[in-house]
């Protein structure tokens, strides 16, 4: 007789299965059910299912155990920060970290404050070569990151104290640093005369490298002086700093166009620099471009042309192609030629368009209207004349994962009449002068490979920065570039292994003068941010040369400086000071600071007083305190009102300077 | 002492309780008080007791008498009215405002010296009469005001920053209140918010005479080696009997507790005060067990904390007096002043 897993109750047949030891405490002894049955021939033909059933039940409970002991192990706490890390507090200051040559921002607009123009303009200068030029023209990295963006909207007016700093400047001639006497031997060579060569040319003649520069214009200067109009950047601020460097004892060649790589390093150079930029501008070609090739202008070329003066004159009605920055001063520039009819039109919708916002800004001030969502089909021409434009309507669609494409609509083509029409659609790299064949390697999109640490090509001798690098950038990367290009050809000029990347600079210093006393402004201005006085407009428009923003006048940039919070003063925490008071925690007026348990980074940023959210923003984790608790700190919407250090009986916090110097080759 | 302005900004995620106001609504002035104090911390609690009970300011009075805790009202509610009245008369003040409002919530801040120095006499009536207040008492053993003398409640054997010991035994205030029968009497430590908010939440909601005494160290003056009212020496002794969870009564109690362990206590306007209970021998409404742990307590140089009495049953004044519900103020002149034929019924009703 049959009965496995059968016993028998009140007469009926029951199913029985033992559970496991280790799964007792989830499933019980055993699991047992009613067969129903007073027949064992009943109960053993039912029985089957019934087991089955049980033993999966038991399967997966087994399962469930073994994955739960292995998804368990530790909680992988907090480590505590590590702040000798010269990035950890490099972060805090979001102004500084955010911009490519590392700026000491806010040491500057604290100098600016202090009416230091002189020594505002060269902490500038040391990083960024450009203060005056940068600070008419950047693209400002710096804004979007300034932590007033997270704690009151609009960020500090950077660069336009950046300007201040150069506007109200003394003479610099002494304070910036001479070539030495004797030169060391190496010759470079550098090819094309915008920011990047200029920075390395900075930066090695300081170190007694020959270094000459080829040019293809007349002048030095690159796209900042034959993409950037007048009425933005005067060509006396971008003489006198470009003549800085010049001056310095750059040997220049101008007029002189390389047109072989090849041919150009049989000559006698220790290491070539490539600054080349990406100076040719995209063609649009649909139907009817050649015909009407007399009015239609690559936009580059026509800012260079006015540039160096070889045009004074434009149709009454200008359409511009394209929604970037040279758009922007390609319609301004036909404006002051006497343009009167002046359009934008771009294929994205508005808010899509890659130009600055503010240059936009100033573009429609101008009352220069923008169409969007307006793709181009044709040039019409009458015998060989630009008459019009016709573009087809189109409207902006994603897709599930957020790719856009421009879907045409029902309108009927619009049509635009038109004397010229300046093409601003993009810049490409032209490298048809390098041939291929001389180990220089070229990688997608027909770019050459270049590391992006040291900036050395696949040819040991030729190192790139800014545009000719990566492709169309802003002046302050062609600055940071040339920087570390720099360092990277001093480096194999002097046989040095070129990936040892110097470190930075790095100074914390107590604002601890005495008690409640501290040595900088801790006061959080709460004034919005201020606009930038404007030129007339009618005057303005009138000439090419006449600069539309005034800049700050003393007052302002005084008020203006004053919004900045002082990210670089940073709050240091002294964990075997700290009597867990709570002091802190009380006084902190954005609730930044937060005394519990160590756990899993994503708990603890749950758990703080107010959660944590923006991963972007780290957390200062201290060591284990006396509780057994850690302080964390989110570093997110801290004002650095010094209000911790302020109301910590101990000292255990404290407010300090952090200076971060990027390296420097001659550093 | 702090000169810096403490900025308006407050973080943008900061939550809005259910009158719409932040935490930070419910700020006073910065404080003068020196950095680390404890009486700051207490400040920062009732700032967060306030918003998370979404009290209106304008429904609280905040009475003090003269010292360093006395001044703390200035740091907190700054929309509330207040009273700073005369060194330990904090509680004549309260009684007269009491009996002319009932509908006001009267916090009464004071400390050691105010309480039970100059002040005991009062504060011991306010209690024996249930006078309807939340009365903190900032205790930080010493005169912090007039550079840190032994104050009252300082413990036998403790010393001085200066090195004496202190000959005289202490007056243990929350002791003394239950066996004058206050109906809530608690003990914190200002460094414990987890432990403080709660139980003065639970205090602003009794109807009755609710005392805090409240370990507040001052950091100046009784912060040292030998202290036994310092951080750490608290830290070190200090013995929690229970654990407070109050619960408003539109809210469900979700924590969990141990079976066993859970008691629950309603309060007058019905919202229920959990507790659990983290000695097993004790029990927060056995007044006398309460009494006898306290004096075990002191003899083992432990610090009972956390609610260590309360009587749901307890009338306040008010209802022991029988006084009118309407605030004096809310009455015409007709009916404060009668005329002369309800005054002759009175008066004929005395014959």
């Amino acid at each position: 007789m049959d009965t496995k897993y059968l016993f028998k109750r009140h007469n009926t047949y029951w199913v029985k299965v033992a559970v496991p030891k280790d799964l007792r405490k989830e499933l019980g002894f055993d699991l047992r059910t009613s067969l129903h049955t007073h027949e064992l021939s009943e109960a053993q033909k039912l029985r089957e299912a019934v087991v089955e059933d049980f033993k999966s039940q038991i399967f997966a409970a087994k399962e469930n155990l073994r994955q739960s002991n292995g998804k368990n192990p530790v909680k992988t706490f907090m480590p505590v920060t590590d702040t000798s890390d010269p990035q950890y507090y490099h972060k805090v200051v979001d102004c500084q970290y955010a911009c490519p040559a590392h700026t000491p921002v806010p040491e500057y607009i604290r100098k600016i404050s202090q009416n230091e123009y002189t020594e505002a303009y060269m902490i500038n200068w040391e990083s960024n070569v450009f203060p005056g030029i940068l600070g008419r023209t950047c693209d400002r990295p710096c804004e979007p990151a300034c932590r007033r963006t997270r704690t009151h909207e609009k960020p500090v007016a950077i660069c336009r104290l950046k300007r201040v700093a150069a506007d109200f400047k003394d003479d610099v001639s002494d304070l910036l640093p001479k070539a030495p006497k004797k030169c060391n031997g190496k010759k470079i060579a550098l090819i094309g005369g915008g920011p990047a060569s200029l920075t390395v040319a900075r930066d090695l003649i300081v170190m007694g490298y020959e270094c000459t520069l080829f040019e293809k214009d007349p002048q030095a200067g690159g796209l900042m002086r034959t993409n950037i109009p007048s009425f933005r950047l005067p060509e006396e601020v971008l003489d006198a700093e470009v003549d800085q460097i010049l001056n310095m004892g750059l040997k220049t060649k101008f007029n002189s166009e390389i047109t072989s790589l090849k041919d150009f390093l049989k000559e006698d150079f220790d290491a070539v620099f490539i600054g080349t930029g990406a100076p040719k501008g995209k063609d649009l070609n649909i139907e009817g471009r050649k015909d009407a090739e007399a009015n239609i202008h690559i936009g580059i070329d026509f800012l260079t042309s006015i540039a160096f003066e070889h045009i004074d004159s434009i149709g009454k009605k200008v359409i511009v192609l394209g929604g970037g920055n040279t758009a922007m001063d390609c319609c301004r520039s036909s404006l002051r030629l006497g343009a009167e009819d002046v359009k934008v039109v771009v294929r994205s919708p508005f808010s899509q368009m890659k130009a600055s916002e503010w240059e936009i800004e100033d573009a429609m001030e101008e009352n220069i209207p923008i169409l969007e969502n307006h793709v181009p089909k044709k040039f019409i021409h009458e015998s060989g004349r630009l008459t019009g434009m016709e573009f087809q309507k189109v409207e902006a669609v994603f897709d599930e994962k957020g790719n856009r494409s421009l879907v045409p609509t029902d309108e009927k083509p619009v049509i635009l009449e038109c004397d010229d029409v300046l093409v601003a659609i993009g810049q490409d790299n032209s490298f048809e002068w390098i041939e291929r064949d001389i180990g220089l390697e070229f990688g997608e999109w027909d770019m050459p490979v270049v590391d992006p640490v040291t900036f050395q090509s696949t040819h040991p001798k030729v190192f790139f920065g800014g545009d000719a690098a990566w492709g169309p950038e802003n002046i302050i990367w062609a600055a940071a570039h040339g920087h570390q290009a720099a360092i990277s050809i001093h480096k194999f000029c002097q046989n040095e292994d070129i990936n040892e990347r110097p470190s930075p600079g790095t100074n914390l210093l107590s604002q601890k003068m005495g008690l409640h006393e501290w040595s900088y402004d801790n006061d959080i201005s709460q004034a919005k941010r201020f606009l930038v006085p404007k030129a007339d407009q009618d005057t303005a428009l009138k000439s090419l040369k006449i600069e539309v923003e005034k800049g700050f006048d003393a007052d302002l940039a005084m008020e203006e400086a004053q919004r900045c919070l002082n990210c670089d003063v940073q709050t240091v925490f002294s964990e075997s000071l700290c009597i867990e008071c709570d002091a802190c925690v009380d006084i902190c007026p954005t609730d930044c600071i937060n005394f519990m348990f160590n756990a899993p980074e994503n708990e603890v940023r749950q758990n703080t007083r107010i959660p944590a959210l923006n991963i972007e923003q780290d957390l200062l984790v201290s060591k284990i305190l006396p509780t057994k608790r850690t302080m964390f700190k989110d570093e997110d919407v801290c004002l650095h009102c010094g209000l911790c250090a302020e109301r910590c009986p101990t000292g255990a916090w404290d407010m300090q300077t952090f200076l971060y110097e990027e390296a420097k080759v001659y550093s | 002492m702090t000169y810096i302005v403490k900025p308006v900004n407050h973080h943008p995620n900061l939550e809005k309780n259910a009158l719409g106001l932040t935490r930070r609504d419910y700020e006073g002035t910065i404080s003068t008080l020196c950095a680390g104090c404890g009486h700051d911390s207490i400040s920062a609690a009732v700032i967060e007791a306030c918003y998370d009970l979404s009290l209106a300011s304008d429904q609280i009075a905040k009475l003090s008498g003269i010292g360093c805790s006395s001044k703390s009202p200035s740091y907190f509610l700054n929309q509330a009215h207040g009273f700073n009245s005369v060194h330990g008369r904090m509680p004549s003040v309260a009684t007269g405002a009491n009996l002319g409002n009932q509908d006001l919530m009267y916090l009464g801040v004071s400390g050691d010296g105010d309480t039970a120095g100059i002040g005991i006499g009062q504060f011991m009536h306010a209690a024996r009469r249930q006078l309807n207040i939340t009365y903190i008492v900032e205790n930080n053993g010493t005169y912090g005001l007039t550079k840190g003398q032994f104050s009252a409640t300082n413990d036998q054997g403790s010393k001085s920053k200066y090195g004496e010991e202190n000959v005289l035994a202490p007056i243990d205030l929350a002791a003394m209140a239950i066996q004058l029968g206050a109906g809530f009497v608690g003990r914190s430590f200002s460094g414990d918010k987890d432990q403080l908010v709660p139980l003065l939440k639970a205090a602003m909601k009794f109807k009755g005479f609710s005392l805090i005494d409240i370990i507040s160290p001052c950091v100046t003056f009784n912060n040292h080696v030998g202290s036994t009212k310092s951080y750490d020496y608290i830290r070190e002794h200090n013995e929690s009997v229970s654990s407070l969870d109050f619960v408003p009564i539109e809210q469900e109690i979700k924590t969990s507790y141990n079976k066993g362990s859970k008691v629950e206590v309603p309060l007058h306007d019905g919202a229920i005060l959990t507790l659990e209970k983290l000695s097993k021998k004790y029990n927060p409404l056995d007044k006398g067990l309460a009494v006898q742990s306290l004096n075990e307590a002191e003899k083992n140089g432990k610090v009972l904390t956390g609610l260590l009495y309360i009587n749901p049953e307890v009338k306040d004044h008010a209802e022991i007096l029988n006084i009118s519900d309407t605030p004096l103020n809310e009455f015409s002149d007709k009916e404060l002043c009668p005329g002369s034929d309800k005054l002759a019924k009175v008066n004929a009703s005395l014959n």
